[in-house]
């Protein structure tokens, strides 16, 4: 498939680690756990978003992701809110979200719901918290795989730009779970403007060395 | 009741994962909701889990909630009052 695209920017963040743009933009302590790493970028990208303290962990890691992939993209200068869209996808859904919600109601003796963990149990929360903080209102979709996926995503984005329903996207996968995580996202673009990595999945591979 | 109000603080905090809040930034008598803490409806729900969890009181009904919820001094009020009963 030619390509409909072009890529502005992207992100890893795993293994208490966090590149931008095939570069580093922080790295751990190897004895960090996530939520100590993870308040170290939220610190360290000088944010001040208050909810970001209460999100479960793969919202966190979304997010986290989305600053660094926006942090010099200024995509509010370029597009109008509905015209950025945000499509995600990963393989265990909330499911580390769902256990810790399940532990709040798992004992009859001891059965305390929380609602700010169930608030979490759905996968697509991650890309509400990054079009709440980022004021997006264009097309978003969440795809469970078994794994990343490169070709799906991005024939579905591009497709997205062809058929004029966006013009720019966050696109990518965002896994947590069981402590586990993984998050690579990017920010592709229909008009070329000055990006030089065009949006096909042989590129993605490449920059994800997927 | 000092030491009532110090420790809901605290529990506050912790529930609702308030981690740039200290409990001596927290003005007792100050709004929970609006311009105090800015804490939305989730966190409601919380306090209400929070009352029935830490202090086995349960909060019947919606009108009765606002009074408890004004401030963290009227939710020790309130556990103050119903706790001796």
């Amino acid at each position: 498939m030619s390509s409909k695209g072009f890529i502005k920017s992207y992100s890893i963040i795993r293994n208490n680690q966090a590149i931008l743009n095939g570069e580093e933009f922080l790295k751990g302590a190897p004895e960090d756990d996530f939520a100590t790493f993870i308040r170290s970028l939220y610190k360290r990208l000088e944010i001040t978003h208050s909810p970001f303290y209460k999100m479960d962990d793969m919202c966190k890691l979304g997010l986290m992701a989305t600053e660094l992939i926006l942090k010099d993209a200024a995509i509010k200068e370029k597009y109008t809110e509905t015209e950025i869209g945000v499509v995600l996808s990963n393989s265990s859904s909330s499911l580390h979200t769902d256990t810790s919600y399940y532990e709040t109601v798992r004992d009859k003796n001891n059965y305390f719901p929380s609602p700010a963990v169930f608030v979490y149990t759905l996968p697509n929360i991650v890309i509400g918290e990054i079009c709440i903080r980022n004021k997006i209102k264009g097309e978003n979709t969440f795809f469970i795989f078994e794994e990343y996926n490169p070709e799906f995503i991005t024939d579905y984005v591009n497709n997205l730009f062809s058929s004029g329903k966006l013009k720019s996207c966050i696109a990518g996968w965002v896994e947590f779970c069981e402590g586990k995580y993984e998050v690579f996202l990017y920010l592709a673009e229909s008009d070329q403007g000055d990006n030089t990595i065009k949006h096909t999945t042989e590129q993605i591979k490449k920059i994800y060395n997927f | 009741m000092e030491d009532l109000v110090n420790q809901l603080k605290v529990q506050i905090i912790k529930a609702l994962k308030l981690e740039d809040v200290k409990p001596e930034d927290i003005n007792p008598t100050a709004p929970l909701f609006g311009d105090g803490l800015g804490l939305d409806s989730i966190d409601a729900l919380e306090l209400i889990v929070l009352l029935e969890k830490e202090y086995g009181l349960r909060v019947e009904n919606a009108a009765s909630a606002k009074k408890i919820f004004l401030s963290i001094q009227s939710m020790a009020d309130y556990i103050a009052e119903h706790k001796k009963a």
